[in-house]
């Protein structure tokens, strides 16, 4: 396999030669077996079957789970690239949460200037009750999911801040517990800085940030929608590792002004909810009153300081692409410094010259709608036809704030093990970021999705992505 | 531990036992189909039927008694819930609810089985693949209580999920011999005499005891043989007596893990009055019917104590 000039390759550089991060790996590689490689691809996908790495997918029948498909070949970080991005990282999620307690708050950045109004006012995830209540030790988004993009040797962007309820962190664990357990030489050869306390780090971020009424050692606990939710798995795995108890809206009620969980000893107080349950669904007193995957009363409990909710009802704010799009701004306004990782250059359609220009542009751009996710309800233009981009065109004209645009980025590449052997797709990365109100805790590594599809940038795995191991490599 | 949860691993091992048991009536009911004529072996498999319970459900569904017809219902129609496919899907579905209270060689041990049954039962099975299907619901459950017992703490879980199996197990037994005994014993006055021995194998072959049974008592089949072993010898895994005293062993050990007795383990007391020291002649004197109905009965009201003691629903 050769390099491809038109993107930046993680394995090789444009003259096909090994970047020095992959040298050992690639020495490994060229050592095996292809028959051996491609039998042990099929057993990767009987191991993820028979441990029940799946996830459930919406609309579909409630029985049916997927896998994620695992693609064999690492993504490799060397340490130096990774300090960079920690460093980067660091910045923008303390940003993040100076930002969430402003906008509940006094909202200087809008006094300022430096924020339009109105992107508070057509925000679906603003939530009233939280105006003026700080959660306790101050922290709004526990777990942090950064979607980063790269483009060259050294230039890495922000694609995404998942701030509300970022997942796929089961799938960081399991993909490396799976290549060690596939090719345990290769962890000798090569020196990668474990991910496997993440875990553990989550269960002590979490605790740390308990309220003031818990004891010594606060009690935790996973609240999730239950086993038809597509990331039950997750769920069950997180309380599993974590040693939580694993709680759904019917297990939970307020007892004595605390939320409480019903165990087989009776109701037991909980001091912190990790909740993977959306703002809407958390408290029928307060929100859909339909629901029932959520804990009357709950709000309330809330705000008087008797619970920790993580993340905090009302942080999906920040997932919002336009206010995304203000994100430099957001940076330099509560650090006092410029931004380390760049956004990626966003056209706001709901202002007007910028409209002009995606309008005109449509072919070359990637329009997305500011509160969507999981790459439904977008538009690739270089993969479109002009059927789909005259279709599209319409819906922006018709409700122009619903949209921002971006240029097509040239997205990095790294090998995937094919049948014909290694071959270039596009990649993308997420490290898991924990928040205490003395630390911000970043992983090693991260979750690397990849489109499995040849030429395609979408790597979504609800849109048919995978994942690979992430390596970061140490010292 | 959350009470769902314990209602999750109470159930999980119930059903997994269930759908075993059913898988060995169904092993017996094919053994004795291959040594009968076919007039015989549909009434072999009418019976089968009746003594799983489901004769109802499968006769609203078909008019007559086949074997291919009944073990594709007994393994894999969807409407009965008590098929073997339903019942492990409910175990895998119990499991997966349960997922953070068991360890991962039991989840695993469910898991990998319910691949294989899976695909073992999405086209109809035929006459050369029926023991396969058999074979993988009996190494599940070899496979979960392994697991269960050579990885689980013994925490409050364990005590449930064996408190599930045992209480599961005895009634089914006390429910095939209640059934059996009223297919092959016409009358009172057949007790003790000369019987179709063949018949009497099923019966132990559906609790898997043949071997241990004729182990103990060299070539002698007789009722009040059988009956004394099903019920009173604590030896055997699959006895009233062996599974009475786990689950009062498992009581116990829920009792003094919370601190305090609650209504399960008063019943389980109850319970032990009747069943201690009592012989088959006085089983029989009593009426083995009336001793099954109310051994079912008790067993059925310990478990009802037990969802309620530890707060399994609300």
């Amino acid at each position: 396999m050769s390099g491809n000039a038109e993107f930046f390759d993680e394995m090789r550089q444009p003259d096909g030669s090994v970047r020095s991060a992959y040298s050992n790996y690639c020495e490994w590689y060229d050592e095996q077996d292809p028959k051996l490689l491609r039998r042990k691809h099929s057993e990767a996908e009987t191991n993820f079957r028979k441990t029940g790495i799946t996830f459930n997918v919406y609309g579909e029948d409630e029985a049916e789970e997927r896998l994620i498909p695992f693609d064999m070949v690492p993504r490799v970080i060397d340490a130096r690239e990774w300090r960079r991005l920690t460093r980067g990282i660091e910045q923008r999620v303390s940003a993040l949460n100076a930002f969430m307690h402003d906008l509940y708050h006094r909202q200087e950045i809008v006094r300022a200037g430096r924020l339009p109004e109105r992107l508070l006012r057509n925000n679906e995830a603003w939530l009233p009750n939280m105006v003026g209540f700080t959660p306790p030790g101050g922290v709004y988004t526990h777990i942090v999911g950064i979607d980063l993009v790269r483009t060259g040797p050294d230039e890495f962007y922000v694609l995404e801040d998942n701030a509300r309820t970022p997942s796929g962190v089961s799938y960081m664990l399991e993909n490396r517990e799976t290549m060690m357990a596939m090719f345990p030489e290769l962890f000798l050869r090569c020196q990668v800085e474990q991910v496997s306390d993440y875990p553990r780090r989550l269960a002590k971020s979490l605790a740390a940030c308990a309220p003031d009424c818990a004891e010594d050692k606060p009690v935790v606990a996973v609240l999730t929608p239950g086993i038809y939710n597509s990331a039950y798995f997750e769920h069950a795995f997180l309380a599993d590792q974590m040693g939580a108890e694993l709680v759904e809206g019917s297990d939970l009620r307020v007892v004595d002004g605390r939320v409480a969980m019903r165990t087989t000893c009776g109701y037991k107080a909980v001091d912190v909810i990790y909740r993977r349950v959306d703002d809407e669904f958390l408290d029928p007193l307060t929100f859909n009153s339909d629901s029932v995957l959520g804990v009357p009363g709950i709000m309330d409990v809330y705000r008087s300081g008797g619970v920790t909710i993580a993340n905090a009802p009302g942080t999906g704010v920040c997932d919002d692409k336009a206010i995304y799009s203000f994100m430099p701004e957001i940076v330099e306004f509560y650090t006092g410094e410029k931004p380390l990782l760049p956004n990626v250059e966003t056209w706001r359609c709901a202002e007007e010259d910028s409209l002009k220009y995606v309008l005109d542009n449509l072919a070359e751009l990637v329009v997305k709608e500011v509160h969507g996710s999981g790459g439904y309800g977008m538009l690739v233009g270089p993969a479109s036809t002009k059927k789909q981009i005259e279709e599209f065109r319409h819906k922006i004209v018709e409700n122009p704030e619903n949209y921002i645009a971006q240029p097509t980025l040239s997205l990095s590449t790294c090998p995937v093990f094919t049948k014909k052997g290694l071959a270039p797709r596009h990649v993308d990365l997420r490290p898991f970021v924990l928040v205490s109100p003395d630390k911000i805790d970043i992983t090693p590594g991260g979750l690397t999705r990849v489109a499995l599809e040849k030429g395609s940038l979408v790597v979504n795995s609800s849109q048919g992505g995978g994942t690979k191991d992430t390596w970061v490599l140490k010292d | 531990m959350l009470g769902r949860t314990a209602n999750g691993l109470f159930w999980m091992f119930r059903y997994l036992e269930r759908a075993e048991n059913t898988a060995r009536l169904l092993d017996a009911g094919l053994r004795m189909a291959l040594t009968r004529d076919l007039v015989t072996a549909e009434e072999e498999w009418r019976s089968v039927i009746e003594t799983s319970g489901q004769r109802q459900s499968y006769e609203k569904k078909h008019s007559s008694y086949t074997g291919m017809q009944a073990w594709n219902f007994m393994l894999r129609e969807k409407e009965n819930p008590a098929s073997i496919i339903c019942m492990f899907s409910a175990v895998r579905q119990n499991a997966r609810l349960a997922r953070n209270a068991i360890s991962g060689e039991l989840w695993e041990a469910i898991n990998e089985n319910w691949l294989v049954i899976d695909e073992q039962l999405a086209k109809p099975v035929g006459e050369n693949k029926v023991l396969d299907a058999v074979k993988t619901i009996r190494r599940a459950g070899t496979m979960a209580r392994g697991a269960l017992t050579g990885s689980m703490l013994r925490e409050e879980g364990y005590h449930f999920a064996q408190a599930g199996m045992f209480i599961e197990r005895a009634d089914s037994i006390a429910r095939i011999l209640d059934i059996k005994y009223y297919l092959l014993l016409p009358s009172l006055s057949y007790v003790g005499s000369s019987l179709d021995t063949g018949q009497w194998d099923t019966v132990l072959r559906s609790v898997s005891g043949d071997r241990a049974y004729r182990w103990l008592n060299a070539g002698r089949i007789d009722a009040r043989g059988i009956c004394e072993f099903l019920i009173l010898d604590d030896r055997f895994p699959r006895s009233l007596a062996f599974c009475h005293s786990e689950l009062r062993s498992n009581l116990a050990a829920l009792a003094r893990l919370h601190g305090s007795e609650g209504e399960s383990n008063a019943l389980m007391r109850e319970a032990d009055t009747k069943i201690t020291d009592l012989t088959i002649e006085e089983i029989f004197e009593q009426g083995l019917h009336e001793f099954l109905t109310e051994f079912m009965s008790s067993n059925a009201a310990i478990g009802n104590a037990i969802a309620s003691d530890y707060r399994f629903l609300s």
